[in-house]
């Protein structure tokens, strides 16, 4: 058993949080992890991506090779597709729907939709609109996370052990609003699935 | 004690704490950072009076790491690649000196250059000083390295190096911490003085004893747990993998390896292994994250000996870092793309943050500079360096840290006007005050432009050596009270930041201008943690 996972998204995101309590949880699982990050100067606003593996037999590489990434994570529509050569066939996109504008020649929603309307697994949702629900956009990250849980090896009770982990020191508030934001990315996916 | 989710960093962090570390000693640089940001951060290490404030730059972190050493206590000096190259002279005289507490120097190597201005290797700058190297290919035999490196160190008398790269820096995993030691006491060496002084006729002696050392370092990559050999059927082809690059080797292979391995992870190489190595197989594939460092001692001047493989002829590429996908094909594999990224898929290069202070000094810089045919600006390692691209393509140079100043004396010296530079507080302190005193000292006509943030912005907001203090620093270096201007580099100053800088360019001596407001990352910080 094994999920290999791109996380994606633009610098300041909050891609190292989905990192953090995805670790955090396949700690808690007791999987064998390894898990890169890109700091430094990508983090100014530019594409950032982190690389998880997880599973039950030692990780060699810290690099997902081509084409076997089961899935991807993504907390913008345009960062989702550069990944995609990494992506197996049968592998998930979960993104966010809404774009992070910060170069002038973004290309068309229509043209981003209609690329990821190709992929055979794929799932897009307003991530801020349903953060906004659950109290703020801030927790946007959260719910994505929530929204890709059922596809990661590891049972939903444990990245929620995970959230609490890693929002711990920021206090319960803070701990119960990411867990709901969580959730709520969850029940989205189950929504659109069934 | 207990398993942790380490970053590489954090790993090294972790293990020099719990080997009795009583000091650490660098210069913020991407992605060598978070060692030292770890232990600062670090109740034990607070508890037990760890130093771990940030070093002006490289070389006075090293020389204070040495001089803990040289007091008997153990010392963690950690750089980025190039930063090696501004500890250099320390760094090869510490080889020839010698050390009595354990001393290990981390250099974390950038191929690839995520955030660099080269990709050199510095396992080629351990061979020159020929010291004992440790390259770990996962975060626990980083841990295990530094927890034993120290005694290590003090066991041969030398300081080790201990090399990373962007990948194991920033890459996280369980590691198992193990028990926490004693801090050594303060200690001389008896032969303190015939060592640490080294007038030549000490030096030649010093030399002699390095040169004698390499035996004995040898016999300890020999004895290495972290060199090891995984016997397979098929010879025609043995690996040699080295650090990191191991880690890709056993990716290609996920149900044991068909060709026999030799994991190389500490140095200098452990002859005995690579010569039973190469006699048995007839050909030599060498996957190792960097420099052919090891293909070439390999290889050898004249190429004799069993045919080897690797970056020098094209079996793997001679630049970049490595990947399991590039391996994959040195080893007659091939990883393949279900899905191609779509043609309207844009790069999103770093750009200076929205609010950004640099972008206001650009700017208002842009619009003078403008009106001066033939005017250049200079600028050094930093976020302003970010300055090089759209919508401001302002600068015209970026070398290396501190350069921006004393590049743009030499060009004034050649005759350019107007010669101007841009440089950050940090970079300032770090390595540009020495080239303003050149500037003084000639009266050269040169404007430099001190963007001062307040922080060490671009690797996240640490402390900056001369906060507070610049405009002493400059006076006290002789610039001329009248040429110095602080200005705060907003919309509604333009008008007044335009004329200063354009009389400060028509000023035929320096002028050092410092425009100032705190870096808008530390400024959100603050605020969010107020709350």
């Amino acid at each position: 058993m094994k999920t290999d996972i791109i996380l994606s998204g633009v610098g300041g995101q909050g891609i190292l949080s989905i990192a953090a309590v995805i670790g955090e949880a396949a700690l808690e699982e007791g999987l064998c992890m390894k898990q890169s990050e890109v700091h430094g100067m990508s983090q100014r606003g530019g594409d950032v991506q982190s690389n998880l593996r997880l599973s039950r037999r030692p990780v060699a590489s810290d690099l997902i090779p081509l084409g076997q990434a089961d899935l991807i994570i993504s907390l913008e529509p345009m960062e989702s597709l550069r990944y995609l050569p990494w992506l197996k066939r049968e592998g998930w996109v979960v993104t966010n729907s809404q774009p992070y504008l910060n170069i002038p020649n973004y290309p068309g929603m229509e043209n981003i939709n209609a690329e990821l309307d190709k992929l055979p697994h794929m799932i897009a949702l307003d991530a801020e609109e349903i953060a906004k629900e659950a109290g703020t956009a801030r927790v946007a990250n959260m719910v994505i996370l929530g929204a890709a849980a059922r596809f990661i090896c590891i049972e939903y009770g444990k990245i929620e052990e995970g959230v609490r982990r890693v929002f711990r020191r920021k206090g319960e508030d803070v701990v119960a609003l990411n867990l709901k934001a969580l959730r709520a990315g969850f029940d989205a996916t189950m929504q659109i699935m069934t | 004690m207990g398993k942790y989710l380490f970053l590489g960093d954090e790993a090294i962090a972790q293990a020099a704490i719990d080997a009795g570390l009583s000091g650490v000693y660098a210069y913020p640089g991407t992605p060598s950072t978070e060692i030292t940001e770890y232990i600062q951060a670090s109740t034990v290490a607070n508890g037990r009076g760890v130093h771990s404030r940030w070093s002006v730059n490289e070389k006075t972190a090293l020389e204070a790491a040495l001089g803990m050493s040289y007091a008997g206590k153990r010392a963690l000096c950690c750089m980025k690649h190039v930063g090696l190259n501004v500890a250099a002279d320390c760094f090869m005289n510490a080889a020839m000196s010698g050390i009595n507490g354990g001393l290990i120097i981390v250099t974390a190597d950038d191929p690839s250059m995520h955030s660099s201005q080269n990709e050199q290797d510095n396992r080629m700058f351990g061979n020159f000083a020929m010291i004992p190297m440790l390259e770990p290919s996962n975060q626990q035999e980083a841990y295990d390295m530094v927890y034993d490196g120290f005694d290590l160190s003090e066991k041969l008398g030398y300081p080790l190096l201990l090399r990373i790269t962007t990948r194991m820096a920033h890459s996280r995993a369980g590691v198992e911490a193990r028990p926490l030691k004693m801090q050594r006491p303060l200690s001389f060496p008896a032969d303190g003085r015939q060592r640490f002084i080294l007038l030549p006729a000490n030096a030649r002696r010093r030399f002699r004893a390095l040169l004698k050392a390499q035996d004995a370092f040898t016999a300890e990559s020999e004895t290495s747990p972290y060199n090891a050999f995984f016997d397979a059927q098929d010879k025609g082809l043995g690996i040699i993998a080295t650090g990191i690059a191991f880690n890709y080797v056993s990716e290609n292979y996920p149900s044991g390896f068909e060709h026999p391995v030799l994991k190389i992870c500490q140095y200098p190489l452990p002859r005995k292994q690579v010569e039973q190595f190469a006699s048995m197989c007839s050909e030599i594939l060498v996957v190792e994250e960097g420099f052919p460092v090891v293909e070439e001692q390999l290889k050898g001047f004249l190429g004799t000996g069993p045919v080897v493989h690797g970056r020098l002829d094209g079996t793997l590429p001679r630049d970049g870092e490595l990947t399991p996908d590039i391996v994959a094909k040195a080893l007659g594999k091939e990883n393949a793309a279900c899905y191609a990224v779509p043609q309207i898929v844009t790069p999103r290069p770093p750009a200076l943050c929205t609010g950004c202070g640099h972008r206001d000094v650009y700017d208002a810089l842009n619009e003078v500079a403008g009106s001066y045919e033939g005017a250049k600006v200079f600028s050094d390692i930093g976020c302003y360096t970010l300055g090089a691209m759209p919508p401001f393509h302002a600068i015209d140079s970026c070398i290396d840290m501190g350069a921006s100043i004393t590049m743009a004396k030499g060009a004034a010296d050649a005759g350019l006007f107007p010669s101007i530079c841009v440089i950050g507080d940090s970079t300032f302190t770090h390595s540009g005050m020495t080239g303003l005193l050149d500037c003084v000292n000639e009266k050269t006509p040169v404007t430099i432009i001190i963007s001062d943030n307040e922080t060490t912005a671009m690797t996240g907001g640490q402390d900056s050596a001369g906060t507070g203090r610049l405009e002493a620093i400059c006076l006290g270096l002789g610039v001329e009270p009248e040429h110095l201007h602080v200005m705060i580099p907003l919309k509604k100053n333009y008008e007044d930041m335009k004329r200063v800088i354009r009389q400060e360019i028509e000023y035929r001596g320096v002028s050092v201008l410092i425009p100032r407001r705190e870096c808008i990352q530390t400024l959100k910080r603050k605020h969010s943690t107020k709350k």
